[in-house]
């Protein structure tokens, strides 16, 4: 058959669809990388704080107090307590950084573990699964953190596992229709053709198929703990002292508001564009996924 | 003079990798109450074509060059107002998707009337007359019922109707139709085609009709254009066209479909080679030249090739249309040309039954299937939506289990044993290949990995160099280079995907092959090349082919055997010479009728089918055919189901009519039979 | 119909007992005791000791549950009140009716003297936030998803984001900046009482607004993504090829189909609203049911968070009954 032998083909002359990989495409957007220059703002310091010449972020300075505005041996003042805001906004960012992002993959291994048994299986396997999940979503959200924090107590661990159990059930949601919609595609009858198990099926051909979705919404999660985290300070139910943390240090701010405003003012700052940098990392990766 | 007249229209879209043209250097004149129809494949620019026209390209879009008159006036410079009230008004479109063309919120009346309304030609209350008058020009029963139904409460022919209703409101002296039937039974599509040519004939409005169905053109068009990577590549009279084209993709095209009355031995498909450019990625110059077989550098990839006049209504995109040598083109080698001798049963169902429950309501998908396929022959399985042939196959594969009835397979009744309950011998000799090239690779591997995993799996290979080794001989198989094993799917075009499918089917030495509709969602030009080569490997490995198809055509080309269902039974099984010609199953006879010829030369008889398929929840209780058959003969065949009768010892045939009877009937195609002897 | 309405409020009943159950197990693990709690921190360890058990509360979780569940059903008499213990905690409706949520430890008074009062003024303070965040947000929303990738779009797509990035909290902080401390235009504390020298008009001002604008920017861009991806469905284009005037294309064809999934989410915000009003409430010192159940998890007083999460879910499950019932009507595909 000489007709069907002489077909050119390459790769590279197909159309050159845009690569589903979204991460790669991020330079496209001008919004998400303005998202991501946010966020790496906060990143990098909190990265480098230990070798940056900062003040110990405990250490009272009780002659600065007098005077707690800007000055040259603190650029950004200082708190009620005399302690340096620049070294303790920055390593209040390390905080942040440090619980957010840990407490959302954990929200997301459990999560996606459920939504992919409940897509999967369908059947009891997803009603047990899914009526678990709106118990849990019918929660106002931070209730039941102040409930789960208050009576297991504020410490980093709880505060992780008070994220996985506010945030796996929404994850699970989200995993479970795509998985749905996977089930139909043709690759995953082939992949039954060939007799694999269901685990391979759900870990090697349906996940990484989740990816795209998931990684937006992971970034707007992100924000929304940055904000949960905040507000649990705020709250008093944030960080065990002396650990600086954005929520708190606003709360203790706020009684002086009226006279030194910056205490309040620099660190809400912060906060604010840590989050609006995530969000808009996840709009921007939305409008890429969009875009094809 | 002229009723819609384009000139060097050149039409682009700005995208993130820079600006594409989407449209180049056409031109067109459109007379009133003529048809005209524009033939091209994904991609092509056809449907940008369409959207310019009206004036519609969305944010990024934008005519750069040329003009678009229409009864004088240049839409290209209209103002908004200006295009508003043309819009609908003188010009209407018929979209491709009636399911999506119609607002889900609002009832069919509320759409219809405020057409008229908006044109400020009618009351309220003439606007409602007027509509229920037009719904029942499309032949839609009880138009008042329809005009208070939701979209969602019709049928995918009943929307199509309405759509095209809507666009007939305001009496517009043009109708763009951009892929009206693409979507809809075989059966549905016929009636919509002779609706189009109805209305025509009582409305005189010009009609634009675009498609990539050179059979379906034939059917309703004049004059047809052919379209090729963004540009006009040869005009002509339909007969001319067909009977002599002059432009090497329209004779490619063509060659490329099969003819009524050929098979595959007498008149093998000749595919054309490579794959659609994709917008705007052509050369300036001769577009098709890297596919074309007469090419010849230097002369065809000099400059811009401008439209040639090859007589006097007919003009041509290619330099050397003169020195074409004569149609058709030297055949490539045909299969094996001695008919496939019959072999052992491979495959033999026996009251194969399906039920699903929906609810408390029973829906039946197969039922009582009695159907073999033997070793190394083809057996075509043709049936609109909804005969249960894709859940047959499904049963087959060992995707779904049957309700009851056996299945018995290479000497092991697998009707309730779906894939996890199958040996690993079995599951590799039972193989499928499937309809969507879009779904069928996994996208977030490349696609030699799952050959590489089909390889390990079966046992065929092991050890890395083994499987490395295998993996490049099955893309050598499917006439692949074997870098491509790292692209990623998304980096194929469809064609090459299905390759790959067909690869990763074979890579455990199948002995039954099911492939469902396997070329259906490709561009036609690919299609003949995937066909082929599908058939070639199942010949050199005699491997027996389960071919799921609605293409009659398709059909008659490649199968040695075939069976027509309907709503979830036989209706007909046989040779696929038998089934060809009479006696037919009125069924059969209806479909054979139905499917657009390309060749407006051929007439086929007129055998149009009421209404629509009726729902597998509330199947008719005598002969399921018997609400839709135009030879019913009364009440038994509504009450009594049709006695199996043999028109020979392999031919058989469900209904009430004696054979003697159905033997008398004429042939479909009647000229076609006889020129092709 | 009636008969998915009767279901899903089965399954509401459900989800309430269920979720008060977890909230009674999470208390399990609160440092420290009822007995201890009710008592106070200067009572003896043997007057604890007699309580905690005449309180039963060494028998297993179950039976205590069971036990409330009856208290609160009106079943059984509420354990607290038996003069017995001679704690002096009376309820004036009796110790046993229906709806008895219990003795609140912390204010030391029936759960339903509390609770009501706080709820109401809560039910205040997010009326007229919700009366700001619905046609605020449709209108940022319609106008950006109108036209998606325009300036306009692009404008009103930030300024939500923004919106949505400031946390309650922060929010307060800032407003409470501008508007109290350099302007002293408004009230910085919303005790809602008359002495303050701030009509209670003025006091409600900037708690409104702290709620109004975080969850407006959220519903905003929910309507803008469903707005714009309404705007690019055929059944748009079939609408604009059919010559209808711009405004009527999106009136008619456009924003109703653009409403139905932004309905659900509207009506979710309640659930937000109340999470919200917990943060907003704290800021402004606004004695409302938010900070109610704060004082109560900080505190420990079990039967008020027990009464306070069933209102809270209460509102939340019916909303959303709500939502998926006004769904229905809205999109005629779902109506059956």
């Amino acid at each position: 058959m000489s007709a069907v032998s002489n077909e050119p083909v390459s790769a590279l002359e197909v159309a050159g669809r845009p690569s589903p990989n979204l991460l790669r495409r991020l330079p496209d957007s001008k919004v998400a990388m303005f998202g991501l220059g946010l966020v790496l703002i906060w990143v990098i310091p909190a990265l480098l704080a230990p070798v940056l010449p900062l003040k110990p972020p405990d250490a009272q300075d009780y002659l600065a107090m007098a005077h707690p505005g800007s000055s040259a041996s603190h650029w950004l003042g200082v708190d009620p307590l005399g302690r340096d805001m620049l070294s303790r906004i920055v390593w209040g960012a390390r905080t942040v950084l440090a619980v957010a992002p840990v407490a959302v993959l954990a929200a997301y291994v459990v999560g996606a573990a459920m939504g992919l048994l409940a897509g999967y299986y369908g059947g009891w396997v997803d009603a047990a699964i899914s009526r678990a999940s709106d118990v849990i979503l019918s929660f106002p959200v931070i209730v039941l953190y102040v409930i789960l924090i208050a009576n297991i107590g504020p410490s980093v661990a709880n505060i992780i596992v008070a994220v996985v159990a506010a945030s796996a059930p929404g994850i699970s949601r989200i995993v479970r229709g795509l998985v749905m919609s996977l089930m139909h595609q043709e690759f995953v009858a082939a992949a039954y053709l060939r007799r694999e198990s269901d685990v391979f099926v759900m870990l090697v051909e349906l996940l990484p198929n989740c990816r795209g979705p998931l990684i937006t919404d992971f970034c707007l999660r992100l924000g929304y703990t940055t904000i949960t985290i905040g507000t649990l300070g705020f709250l008093g139910l944030g960080l065990p002292p002396p650990n600086p943390d954005w929520g708190g240090m606003i709360k203790q701010a706020t009684s002086m508001i009226t006279v030194f405003p910056h205490m309040a003012l620099y660190p809400t700052i912060a906060l604010v564009s840590l989050i609006l940098g995530f969000n808009l990392l996840a709009d921007g990766l939305t409008e890429l996924s969009q875009a094809d | 003079m002229s009723l819609l007249e384009i000139r060097d229209l050149r039409v682009e879209y700005t995208t993130s990798r820079g600006t594409v043209a989407a449209v180049q250097d056409f031109s067109l004149d459109i007379a009133p109450g003529e048809s005209f129809g524009l033939v091209g494949e994904s991609g092509c620019g056809k449907s940008t074509l369409i959207l310019a026209i009206m004036g519609y390209m969305g944010r990024n879009g934008a005519v750069t060059k040329g003009e678009i008159l229409f009864e004088g006036r240049n839409l290209v410079r209209a103002g908004r107002e200006e295009l508003r009230r043309i819009r609908g008004a003188r010009m209407a479109i018929v979209y491709q998707e009636p399911a999506t063309a119609l607002n889900p919120s609002m009832t069919i009346g509320q759409q219809l009337i405020e057409v008229p309304m908006a044109h400020g030609e009618a009351t309220a209350a003439d606007a409602r007359l007027r509509a229920v008058r037009v719904l029942a020009d499309v032949h839609l029963p009880d138009p008042d019922s329809v005009m208070r139904r939701y979209p969602h409460q019709l049928s995918g022919g009943q929307k199509q109707r309405v759509v095209i209703a809507m666009a007939l409101l305001a009496n517009p002296a043009l109708l763009l139709l951009d892929e009206p039937t693409t979507g809809l039974d075989v059966t549905v599509e016929a009636a919509v085609l002779d609706l189009l040519n109805e209305l025509r004939a009582k409305y005189g409005t010009a009609l634009f009709y675009i498609s990539h169905n050179l059979g379906v053109i034939a059917q309703v068009c004049e004059r047809i254009g052919v379209m090729y990577a963004g540009k006009l590549v040869e005009e002509a009279s339909a007969e001319a066209l067909f009977a002599l084209p002059r432009h090497p993709y329209t004779r490619g095209l063509l060659a490329s479909l099969p003819r009524p009355g050929a098979d595959k031995r007498t008149a093998p498909l000749v595919p054309i080679p490579g794959v659609v450019p994709a917008a705007g990625r052509a050369p300036p110059t001769c577009g098709f030249l890297s596919r074309c077989a007469h090419g010849e550098r230097g002369k065809c990839d000099a400059s811009v090739v401008p439209l040639l006049r090859a007589a006097p209504a007919h003009v041509v995109r290619c330099v050397r249309w003169a020195e074409l040598p004569a149609m058709p083109p030297a055949a490539p080698p045909a299969l094996a040309n001695a008919p496939t001798d019959v072999g052992a049963t491979v495959m033999e169902a026996h009251d194969l039954t399906r039920v699903f429950s929906v609810g408390r309501r029973k829906l039946i998908a197969n039922d009582h299937l009695t159907l073999a396929a033997q070793r190394g022959r083809v057996l075509a399985i043709v049936g609109e939506s909804g005969s249960g042939k894709s859940t047959f196959a499904k049963v087959l594969a060992g995707l779904d289990a049957a309700s009851s009835g056996s299945l018995v397979v290479l000497g092991e009744d697998v009707a309730r044993r779906p894939v996890r309950r199958r040996a690993a011998k079995l599951v590799a000799a039972v193989q499928m290949v499937f309809q969507q090239p879009e779904g069928t690779l996994n996208p977030s591997h490349p696609v030699g990995w799952p050959l590489a995993r089909s390889l390990r799996k079966f046992g065929i290979a092991r050890d890395r160099r083994t499987v490395d080794a295998k993996v490049a001989a099955l893309l050598e198989m499917v006439r692949l280079p074997a870098s491509l094993r790292h692209a990623l799917p998304r980096q194929l075009s469809g064609g090459q995907k299905q390759r790959i499918a067909i690869a990763r089917a074979f890579a455990g030495n199948p002995e039954l092959l099911i492939a469902d509709e396997p070329v259906s969602a490709l561009d036609v030009s690919v299609r003949a090349a995937v066909i082929n080569l599908l058939l070639r490997i199942q010949q050199e490995s005699r491997t027996t082919l389960v071919f799921i198809s609605h293409d009659l055509g398709l059909v008659r080309y490649l199968a040695d055997d075939v069976v027509v269902m309907y709503l979830g039974q036989v209706m007909e099984a046989g040779p696929v010479a038998a089934l060809f010609d009479p006696p037919y199953h009125p069924y059969t006879e209806a479909l054979l009728s139905a499917a657009p010829v390309p060749d407006p030369t051929v007439k086929t008889t007129r055998i149009r089918l009421e209404g629509e398929i009726p729902s597998p929840l509330n199947v008719p209780q005598g002969c399921r055919f018997a609400t839709r058959c135009p030879r019913k003969l009364g009440r038994v065949c509504d009450d009594t189901p049709p006695p199996l009768r043999e028109a020979t010892a392999d031919h058989i045939i469900h209904c009430h009519i004696p054979i003697e009877d159905l033997r008398a009937v004429p042939p479909v195609f009647a000229r076609a039979v006889a020129t092709a002897h | 119909m009636t008969r998915y309405i009767l279901r899903r409020s089965l399954e509401m009943l459900a989800t309430l007992i269920v979720a008060s159950f977890l909230v009674f197990v999470v208390c399990e693990f609160s440092p420290g005791n009822v007995a201890r709690k009710t008592l106070g921190a200067f009572a003896l360890q043997e007057q604890v000791d007699l309580l905690y058990k005449k309180l039963h509360l060494n028998d297993p979780l179950l039976v205590r549950y069971v036990r409330w569940v009856g208290v609160l059903t009106g079943l059984q008499a509420d354990p607290l009140q038996d003069p017995a213990l001679g704690l002096d905690f009376k309820d004036p409706r009796g110790k046993q009716y229906f709806g008895n949520f219990g003795y609140s430890t912390l204010f030391k008074a029936p759960v339903n003297d509390v609770l009501w009062d706080r709820l109401g003024k809560t039910a205040l303070l997010a009326g007229l936030a919700f009366a700001v965040i619905v046609p605020l947000s449709l209108i940022l929303g319609v106008l950006a998803g109108m036209r998606a990738g325009s300036v306009l779009d692009r404008s009103l797509s930030t300024l939500s984001i923004v919106m949505t990035s400031i946390p309650e909290f922060a929010l307060g902080v800032l407003l409470v900046a501008v508007f109290v401390v350099a302007l002293g235009w408004l009230p910085g504390t919303s005790p809602m009482v008359g002495n303050t020298g701030w009509s209670t008009a003025s006091q409600l001002v900037l708690p409104v607004a702290v709620l109004a604008i975080y969850d407006s920017g959220y519903v905003a861009r929910m309507v803008r993504t469903s707005m714009a991806e309404v705007m690019q469905k055929p059944y748009v284009r079939t609408a604009v090829l059919k010559g209808l005037p711009r405004r009527q294309v999106i009136l008619r064809h456009a924003l109703r189909n653009a409403m139905i999934a932004p309905f659900t989410v509207l009506l979710l915000q309640i659930n937000w609203l109340i999470s919200g009003v917990v943060v907003t409430e704290l800021v402004f010192a606004y004695p409302g049911f938010g900070r109610m159940l704060l004082e109560a998890s900080l505190f420990g007083d079990v039967s008020l968070i027990e009464a306070a999460t069933l209102v809270a879910l209460f509102v939340a499950t019916a909303t959303q009954l709500l939502s998926d019932v006004g769904y229905r009507l809205l999109d005629p595909q779902a109506r059956r």
